[in-house]
């Protein structure tokens, strides 16, 4: 089987609150990260990057705050990116589905539910697992992915 | 978060001098928008030419602004970058939003008229 050689690998380890995420994804789509990957790609990695951080401010670490660490890898297939957290497991070990409610003729909009649509939508070979206590969630953002 | 305000006789234009409209701003910029909009029942227009960046929780914020207007009075976006169309399109709620493919820019002092 081929090596699939990396590029380029970052690592951060952030705590988790909302301006480091923040933080993070502008250290890594400004500065860090000037690779061989299309616009559109940098957009869906930041987008799906920022929705799997948020999602573990917001519910693996709801109780009590903690770090995650971040790693970005450019590969020749594209971006593959690993995120762990010592939080709360994901509910019933296992991803949520990301279906978007149907759309109401008028009134009560949907005001969230739109993070793992948008993880499953712009991501390839999506895993989560449970280890040790921690979330070991990873991804692949495919480096040529088609124009919007 | 920092909002700028161009206001017209019958429209108010709120353009968005920040990159991005995220979790860690998400609620500043709510909080902005009903203090910028709830004066009078002027059309808003949001402008996104500056913004680059928009996740889950920002469209989330976007889309109670849009609520608190009120249904006659929809909110309309103007400008929107790629990655921000990307998240509109992806979550369906580009058909919830009138959108201008760029910011209508009147004459300045005339009033602007129409969508």
């Amino acid at each position: 089987m081929a090596r699939d050689v990396p590029h380029d690998s970052t690592r951060l380890v952030i705590p988790s609150t909302p301006l480091a995420v923040r933080q993070a994804l502008c250290a890594l789509f400004d500065t860090l990260m000037p690779g061989p990957i299309t616009q559109p790609a940098r957009d869906a990695a930041q987008i799906v990057l920022a929705e799997a951080l948020n999602n573990i401010v917001e519910h693996a670490y709801a109780q009590s705050p903690g770090e995650i660490e971040v790693t970005v890898t450019f590969s020749a297939t594209g971006l593959v990116c690993s995120i762990t957290d010592a939080g709360l497991p994901m509910p019933d070990a296992c991803l949520p589905p990301g279906d978007l409610a149907p759309l109401p003729q008028s009134g009560d909009l949907p005001e969230g539910g739109f993070g793992w649509h948008l993880i499953r939508a712009l991501s390839q070979d999506l895993h989560y697992r449970r280890e040790g206590g921690r979330n070991l969630l990873s991804f692949r953002i495919d480096a040529k992915q088609l124009l919007p | 978060m920092l909002l700028e305000c161009s206001d017209y006789r019958d429209l108010i234009v709120v353009h968005v001098r920040d990159t991005r409209i995220d979790a860690a701003g998400a609620i500043d910029f709510k909080d902005q928008m009903r203090a910028l909009t709830q004066a009078d029942n002027r059309r808003v227009i949001l402008d996104l030419s500056g913004v680059g960046f928009i996740d889950s929780s920002g469209l989330g914020a976007v889309v109670a602004v849009r609520k608190a207007l009120g249904p006659d009075r929809p909110l309309e976006l103007a400008a929107l970058t790629p990655a921000v169309e990307k998240v509109f399109r992806l979550t369906r709620m580009e058909s919830v939003f009138p959108i201008h493919a760029s910011l209508p820019v009147p004459a300045a002092g005339a009033a602007l008229h129409g969508a």
